[in-house]
């Protein structure tokens, strides 16, 4: 097998691993055997109703929503040839939290379920569209993170005039549960809603995967080479805007998962942009499954948000990663 | 027959005039040298009459066909184009990007065909690179650089080549270096259009050459017909000794 096949497989198993370790720990935590036991349908009625109702769909939310924003972030990284571009920094999730929560405020969430999701993705949508136009007029990918984080400086701004106006305590913690990010209490139904999103997202991320090894001779090349532009950018858009916006619908803003998955990945496939889409999406998908794992073991007074465990360690990261470059630079 | 011809080609940006009714053919077999002073149009030049850049007016074809209405790929497997901008983005191992140059048979980094490979290891061989093969381009010198950039684009085994200063910031060496692969391209049966600013250079590799000045072709022909001071002071203002095709320049006029 090649390295990235190699990859693909170990991570694989590791994903499947840490979803068996995420139903099998927790408060009552059981046997492997109790696990697999209640997975295919037996054992214990109390351990079948932990597992698939309470832990697996949380630990599959996780999951999908890390896959959706490694994916993501390695997709908008080909695109800009830029390896700080992720939908948090470049303002993407934000957005799509803020018309989520646009909408639940005015109670229009009520009206069906497929609001909330459909709210976020057409945020994030808009968020990535506006940034690829910009991408058109400047060459400088440091004016595209400054436009970026002008939109997150906005939508975070706008997300507090909300909370401001907030009528009752209630719509507040609701608002909170989408700016922090967490996946706790989620159910299978919440996964269906954000899921065929998600999934559509992915695969026109993947399906346009080759064209961004061809970005990395920069765009003229680029077009030389023989890649439709405008195509590549329209799906790259299409792809992150969609699986993003239903990844905030599902676990709210979880950032810099999109920036240390495809870092970690990148090397391992010899720096090639389209076979690093997809290890990025498994291995930020394990990453969050982890570190909701984390999250529910650590014993503390009120659970820790995913989210805001996320960016403990992603913020870091993302600043080793700039003054990395700018040394090599 | 694979031929680039441009036909009265213009193009405009707000009210400048950046081409301005240019007209040329480019055949197999011959290396044209594309000269003229920064501005005078040779990059516009060059990207409207590929259809990379929508033009104002005139005709452009490749291969018969307008250029405009080629999809990138099958322009691409037409002419390979190397523009001025050449970045690379990633730390890519210098066999990888050559391989670049196959996207528009449909291969990827990944996943090459046998005739992908051949084609890939040809282009290695032909700007001798072979031995650098597994290096990463971060680490190669100016001149390393500029073969791959060669290699790539002759990875496509496109019948033409159209190169937008290619022996930009090249040592002497390195600049004789990049047009002998050049020239052996063409006596492969290639046809090369490339920007020069060397006119020494030009007149000492080309078949025939374009003066270009204020967005009009200006003069063409052979080195021989076409070559003297009166020209250089013309195109680029400077004062030159020409004898035959030896050229020294003497300052500005």
């Amino acid at each position: 097998m090649t390295p990235p096949a190699l990859l693909l497989v170990g991570f694989a198993v590791a994903t499947l691993l840490a979803l068996g370790a995420a139903c099998g720990l927790g408060s009552t935590p059981m046997s492997a055997e109790r696990v697999l036991a209640a997975l295919l349908g037996g054992g214990d009625a109390g351990d079948r109703l932990v597992v698939w109702e309470i832990r697996l769909p949380r630990a599959l939310a996780a999951f999908l929503a890390g896959a959706a924003l490694g994916a993501s972030g390695a997709a908008l990284q080909g695109l800009f040839r830029n390896p700080l571009a992720e939908p948090g920094v470049l303002g993407v999730s934000a957005t799509a939290s803020l018309t989520a929560t646009f909408f639940l405020y005015y109670g229009l969430a009520s009206l069906s379920a497929w609001v909330l999701p459909v709210a976020a993705i057409a945020g994030a949508l808009a968020a990535t569209a506006l940034i690829a136009v910009a991408a058109v007029f400047t060459r400088s990918i440091v004016t595209l993170i400054l436009i970026g984080i002008g939109i997150a400086s906005f939508t975070g701004a706008a997300m507090s005039l909300l909370m401001n106006l907030a009528p009752h305590p209630y719509a507040l913690s609701d608002m909170i549960n989408w700016m922090l990010g967490s996946v706790a209490n989620r159910s299978v139904d919440d996964i269906a809603l954000a899921a065929p999103f998600l999934l559509l997202g992915l695969i026109i991320l993947y399906g346009s995967r080759r064209g961004l090894a061809a970005l990395t001779l920069g765009e003229e090349a680029a077009a030389g080479v023989g890649l439709n532009l405008l195509r590549q950018r329209a799906a790259t858009v299409l792809g992150a805007g969609l699986s993003t916006g239903a990844s905030v619908a599902l676990a709210g803003v979880i950032g810099f998962v999109g920036i240390v998955a495809p870092h970690i990945v990148r090397p391992l496939v010899a720096h090639d942009p389209a076979r690093s889409l997809a290890p990025s999406a498994l291995l930020a998908g394990l990453l969050l499954v982890l570190a909701d794992i984390g999250v529910r073991l650590i014993p503390s007074e009120q659970e820790l948000r995913l989210g805001v465990v996320a960016a403990l360690v992603g913020a870091p990261v993302f600043v080793w990663i700039v003054v990395r470059r700018g040394v090599r630079e | 027959m694979s031929e680039l011809v441009a036909a009265g080609l213009t193009l405009t940006a707000g009210t400048a005039t950046l081409v301005d009714g240019a007209s040329f053919r480019l055949r197999p077999r011959e290396l044209v040298a594309l000269l003229g002073p920064n501005g005078a149009g040779k990059t516009s030049l060059l990207r409207a009459s590929l259809g990379i850049q929508k033009r104002s007016g005139g005709e452009a074809t490749l291969g018969g066909r307008d250029s405009e209405r080629l999809s990138p790929a099958a322009r691409a497997r037409l002419v390979s184009y190397l523009p001025q901008a050449r970045s690379i983005a990633w730390p890519n191992v210098v066999r990888d990007i050559v391989a670049l140059g196959r996207f528009s048979h449909g291969a990827s980094i990944g996943a090459l065909w046998a005739a992908d490979r051949e084609a890939v290891e040809r282009a290695l061989e032909a700007c001798d690179l072979a031995h650098l093969a597994n290096r990463r381009s971060d680490t190669l010198s100016g001149g390393e650089l500029a073969r791959l950039h060669c290699a790539r684009a002759f990875a496509a085994e496109a019948p033409l080549l159209v190169a937008d200063e290619p022996v930009g910031g090249l040592d002497p060496f390195h600049q004789f270096r990049v047009l002998d692969i050049t020239k052996a391209f063409v006596d492969r049966g290639g046809g090369a259009l490339i920007v020069l600013h060397d006119v020494a250079l030009a007149a000492r590799y080309a078949n025939r050459l374009l003066w270009m000045k204020d967005g009009c072709i200006v003069a063409r022909g052979t080195p021989q017909e076409t070559l003297s001071a009166e020209r250089l002071a013309a195109i680029y203002g400077v004062r030159a000794r020409v004898d035959g095709l030896r050229v020294a320049l003497e300052g500005a006029a």
